[in-house]
């Protein structure tokens, strides 16, 4: 009787434990997406600002409205923007721009990681005498900024005659301690069976560099480059101490010059309009990039 | 193919020595297998074979020519690694045609070997994929395969099978061995596992502490080991070995656990009385019976057909015993040590000693 009452109780127990576990889950999955949504708001509100105020006329942000809504004034600013450019000094228009940037962001980033590549390759797979030591000097190195050795840089490129080219832009900030660092800290990760079943099968340092060191690495490549393009993009001290030829001017530092601190009103629409200009390629190289991440992520190799 | 000679080799790291003077002759197509426990420089000795290392001294010779300043890739040797060494992102085909494509052969000469190897292997549906998508004994075979595409002089096995579960390591064992009998490469084959060496190598090299111990056929070895170190390392469970002196004339030992007198069957060893002697006996040799040595068994691990019992004699020195049948219990026991088969060793320097030696 009692064994038979049992199978029934716990039936009905069940069915409510089930009932209280789903509302749970569903209570947990409510906060879940607030939460996300708060984030979402900070990080999102700068950006719908900056894309409402580039469709708006000139006067309309000028007044101190700050506009919700898009404008009908798109078209013209985006045109503006990126053909002839605004603000106090009026004059390098966005595609410039632009195109000083990708070509500076790209040659860093290009560079640094090619550097850094094979730097690392010879202090992990070679034995040469002092290697320790270059190895410290390179790491020293991290604790030296751009900012810190900006003065003797702008010297040496004054010197070389560097001033006002994409060379002098670019070259500073090519040598990079961390991206070696990185690369060090993999490779020492590869077996070196690796190096020694190379070895047997007759193939050289550059041929192992290249056939197995560098598609093994390729994974760090892209995130690398996606921080190091970046890094690149952002550039705005070195570019605004090395560069006086407007027509090499960086987007980062055309738009801070775009905004004037005197009497003269900024023309907030065509600087909004740049400024989304600014944003599109960084975020181009995340998206794209996101796909060898997780590429990268999923396919683990070793 | 080929043959090949090591001759006094001596390899030191540092203040470190690691190898004291090894000599080693292998014939054409002989399977040697370089046994001995972690540290005793099997490895090492395999790699300055490959020249990977660099002797301190002494020459290697493949083929009669001498190997010195020679790297790997100029030695024609081919390797099989214990984790195998397979690029990761290079299909089974490329890892296995990487050697011969930096060689320079032609792409239809590379495809007709790589495919005869992959079928010899039973590889071949196995071509397009990644390493990561096979098992533990298909990536040893691709190992292998890569080894055997080169067509070497001489193939170097090191632990190539110490990753792999115990049943694959039979089945791939055996597979080396019908291999390599049937390609006929010489090849050198380290191990710390007896049981491979046992079953694998035409002769060992049993290697202790930089030295070749012994070098001999495995049954040789097993039959007539030349020290207390071979003869422990050789056999499971080891050899007991047990101190004892020679008694007057040479006919006979008297063990010191317990006075037990043992006459030696193949005839009187030299020395004076009292010369301290290590008696050797495997544990499948002892037999029960009445006025044997007196055991206290502690430990029975039946094993089904027999079972393997642990005990400690009078004075504490541990035996073991292994016996047909699973019928046994704790407490005492008499065995027998049977004359005819008891190994003699000098009791300082460990040699065998013979008899009239």
């Amino acid at each position: 009787m009692a064994a038979s009452d049992r199978p029934h109780e716990n039936a009905v127990d069940i069915g409510i434990l089930a009932d209280r576990t789903r509302r749970r889950q569903r209570r947990e999955k409510i906060v879940t997406h607030i939460c996300l949504l708060v984030g979402i708001l900070i990080f999102v509100f700068p950006i719908y600002l900056t894309l409402i105020g580039s469709t708006h006329d000139v006067n309309t942000i000028g007044r101190g409205d700050v506009p919700l809504l898009p404008g009908a004034e798109a078209l013209h600013n985006y045109t503006q923007a990126w053909a002839a450019g605004g603000g106090r000094y009026m004059g390098v228009p966005a595609a410039t721009m632009l195109t000083n940037s990708l070509i500076m962001a790209l040659c860093v980033a290009v560079g640094k990681i090619a550097i850094s590549l094979t730097s690392a390759y010879a202090v992990v797979f070679f034995r040469f005498p002092l290697r320790m030591v270059f190895f410290w000097l390179i790491f020293i190195t991290l604790m030296l900024p751009v900012e810190v050795r900006i003065i003797p840089t702008i010297q040496v490129m004054v010197d070389m005659g560097l001033t006002n080219s994409m060379a002098g832009l670019v070259i500073p900030l090519i040598a990079s301690a961390t991206a070696t660092l990185l690369f060090r800290q993999f490779f020492l990760t590869i077996p070196d069976e690796y190096v020694e079943a190379a070895k047997i099968d007759g193939a050289g340092p550059i041929r192992f560099f290249i056939d197995v060191v560098l598609p093994l690495s390729r994974t760090n490549i892209a995130a690398l480059f996606v921080i190091l393009f970046i890094y690149g993009w952002n550039q705005y001290l070195w570019p605004l101490l090395i560069v006086s030829d407007r027509s090499l001017e960086t987007v980062v530092v055309g738009l801070t010059k775009m905004i004037g601190t005197g009497d003269q009103q900024n023309e907030w629409n065509v600087i909004m309009a740049t400024a989304v200009f600014a944003l599109l390629p960084p975020v181009a190289v995340v998206v794209f990039m996101q796909r060898w991440f997780v590429k990268g992520l999923t396919e683990t190799e070793k | 193919m080929a043959t090949l000679t090591l001759q006094d080799i001596k390899k030191s790291f540092g203040a470190t020595a690691v190898l004291h003077g090894v000599d080693l002759d292998v014939q054409d197509g002989e399977m040697i297998v370089i046994v001995g426990a972690s540290g005793c420089g099997k490895s090492t000795l395999l790699r300055i074979v490959a020249g990977l290392e660099t002797e301190t001294s002494g020459e290697v010779l493949i083929a009669g020519q001498s190997m010195k300043g020679l790297e790997p890739a100029d030695r024609d040797v081919a390797m099989v690694f214990q984790n195998y060494a397979l690029y990761p992102h290079m299909s089974v085909f490329q890892n296995m045609a990487y050697g011969l494509k930096i060689r320079r052969m032609p792409k239809d000469e590379i495809v007709r070997r790589v495919d005869q190897a992959a079928a010899l292997l039973g590889i071949g549906h196995l071509l397009q994929r990644k390493p990561r998508e096979l098992s533990g004994g298909q990536r040893q075979r691709v190992a292998m395969g890569r080894a055997i595409v080169r067509e070497p002089k001489l193939f170097l096995f090191d632990e190539p099978l110490s990753n792999l579960d115990a049943k694959l390591r039979v089945e791939l064992r055996a597979e080396i061995r019908r291999l390599q009998r049937r390609l006929g490469v010489t090849s050198l084959f380290v191990t710390h596992d007896q049981v491979e060496a046992m079953t694998l190598g035409d002769r060992l090299v049993v290697m202790n502490a930089g030295r070749a111990a012994q070098i001999a056929t495995p049954m040789e070895i097993w039959e007539r080991p030349a020290d207390t170190y071979v003869a422990g390392f050789i056999g499971s469970p080891s050899m007991n070995l047990l101190h004892a002196t020679l008694e007057a004339g040479g006919g006979a030992a008297i063990l010191d656990a317990g006075g037990l007198r043992l006459p030696f069957a193949d005839g009187p060893r030299a020395g004076a009385a009292g010369r301290k002697l290590t008696i050797g006996v495997r544990p499948e040799h002892l037999r029960l019976g009445e006025g044997g040595l007196g055991v206290m068994v502690e430990l029975v691990e039946p094993l089904g057909g027999e079972s393997v019992l642990h005990g400690k004699l009078a004075d504490g020195t541990p035996l073991t015993a292994r016996l047909p049948g699973a019928r046994y219990g704790d407490g005492p026991m008499q065995l027998m040590l049977p004359p005819e088969l008891l190994h003699v060793f000098d009791g300082e320097t460990g040699k065998r000693i013979e008899a009239g030696g």
